[in-house]
């Protein structure tokens, strides 16, 4: 049962649906819990490793050779605002996870900073996900998680790892940085799973 | 332990909806108001931590916030400050047409990194052989050296990213801690700085020193300025000092501060950042 505010009448818009408690932003602002780390393309690389430690690796030169596509997703983020109708290009973990042999059912995302995240792997499947190098028709700004990030716009955005560096496939479910701290391990902005035991 | 446990229990506890009723407002600039809250069942927070606020109108619209939190660690009680931006949705109603009586909904604390606590003091000398509870194994992750170095803390704030920096301040003030604590402090100008005389309060009754820059206008005879290296190489703890360095503002001012002090040679992993607001792309 909500508590009504007195004089609250609010900014309302009716031609877009959003997730419950979000509200529209146009900018795009930045979260990140330090400084922005410094990463080369010339260094860069993308690992995939399995649940009995086989390893896919992408240098960027291979990473930017896989088929890329453009994605066009509404993304939302946990401090309650969500950008409508973002444009990214990148590369499908579907391309990704081809030719990965696994039984694992969730993921940990790893960037460079140290940054982790948690996932079930089926949620990276299906289109549903990508490592996205260009926003906006421009490579992805250091800020934003350049040179590339994960991008898994149905959740929360804090899922979408950036300066991601690799995957680790996972047997059992394990918290990521926000995931000890409190947010949700599964992060359903249409069901609002902000914080765990939401 | 229990002390452990608390922290943990405010980082990934249960957080219900809770009604909280504004107790009384202060105005901290032409813009900013802080509002203290009664909120029955709020379980205290750790200072830097923020809280959701959702305000509901009489047609049942909702609309949904963070704000961080500015009051010392309480139980059943919070004081937010709030910026009024002038396109917001939230803060016109909090920091403009909100009266003493009004309620909303409110859950939290929220955010278990960018958090600061006093360290506990250092024991008193152990008393002469109390041969109570012989066989409890000694607490070893409580033990610290003898003469441990406090480690500094590092705060800054660009306008009002000031506001869980506070929160801090006001934790350390209120355990008489002795770490030493520094503020660099970015506001458009004088006027623009918030919790100004407790600040001149507390430099002086505790080891806090606060340096101001101001980005617009500044005092007679002082110019404006930015953050930069020589703010940082003067007024900020040095790097062999190790000092926990927490930095809150707009993007762009946590940008800068942040690439300042590793230029610096503090170390990426002491830093930790919060920001608010668009960077536009």
């Amino acid at each position: 049962m909500n508590t009504i505010s007195r004089h609250f009448t609010g900014r309302r818009r009716t031609d877009v649906k959003l997730p419950p408690g979000q509200h529209l932003e146009r900018g795009f602002p930045v979260l990140q819990t330090g400084a922005t780390p410094k990463v080369r393309t010339e260094t860069w690389t993308f690992t995939i490793t399995t649940e009995i430690g086989e390893r896919h690796r992408w240098d960027w030169d291979q990473f930017m050779a896989l088929p890329a596509e453009e994605i066009t997703a509404d993304i939302h983020c946990v401090t309650s605002w969500s950008k409508l109708g973002t444009s990214w290009r990148g590369v499908s973990l579907d391309v990704l996870l081809d030719g990965v042999t696994t039984e694992a059912a969730y993921v940990m995302a790893k960037s460079s900073d140290g940054y982790t995240t948690n996932l079930p792997l089926a949620d990276l499947r299906d289109g549903q996900a990508w490592v996205a190098f260009e926003y906006d028709g421009r490579p992805l700004r250091t800020q934003h998680g350049g040179p590339a990030r994960l991008l898994v716009p149905h959740l929360y955005f804090w899922k979408s790892a950036k300066w991601v560096i690799g995957l680790d496939l996972m047997r059992t479910d394990s918290r990521g940085f926000w995931e000890k701290l409190g947010y949700h391990d599964y992060g359903d902005p249409w069901r609002e799973q902000r914080y765990q035991g939401d | 332990m229990a002390r452990a446990a608390v922290s943990g229990r405010l980082i990934s506890g249960p957080r219900p909806w809770l009604v909280g009723t504004v107790k009384a407002l202060t105005d901290e600039t032409a813009t900013a108001r802080t509002l203290a809250l009664d909120a029955p069942g709020w379980p205290g927070h750790l200072p830097g931590q923020h809280a959701d606020v959702r305000l509901t109108a009489e047609d049942g619209y909702t609309a949904q916030r963070s704000y961080s939190i500015a009051s010392a660690p309480m139980a059943d009680r919070l004081e937010l400050t709030v910026q009024r931006l002038d396109d917001g949705e939230v803060s016109p109603y909090l920091a403009g047409f909100a009266e003493p009586g009004d309620q909303f909904d409110l859950r939290g604390p929220i955010g278990g990194w960018f958090t600061w606590s006093p360290p506990p003091e250092p024991a008193e000398p152990p008393e002469p052989a109390e041969p109570a509870e012989p066989s409890e194994p000694a607490a070893t992750e409580s033990v610290e050296p003898a003469g441990a170095e406090l480690k500094p803390l590092m705060l800054l704030a660009g306008g009002s990213g000031i506001v869980p920096l506070m929160s801090m301040i006001r934790a350390h003030g209120a355990a008489q801690s002795k770490v030493p604590v520094g503020l660099i402090y970015s506001v458009r100008s004088p006027s623009d700085v918030i919790y100004a005389s407790e600040l001149s309060e507390r430099s002086v009754s505790s080891p806090l020193s606060v340096t101001y820059l101001y980005t617009r206008a500044a005092h007679r005879g002082v110019p404006p300025g930015r953050i930069n290296a020589a703010v940082i190489a003067t007024s900020a703890f040095p790097p062999d000092s190790s000092p926990d360095i927490f930095v809150c503002g707009p993007s762009g001012f946590v940008e800068a501060a942040t690439s300042l002090l590793v230029e610096a040679g503090h170390e990426e992993g002491s830093i930790k950042t919060e920001r608010f607001g668009p960077t536009g792309t």
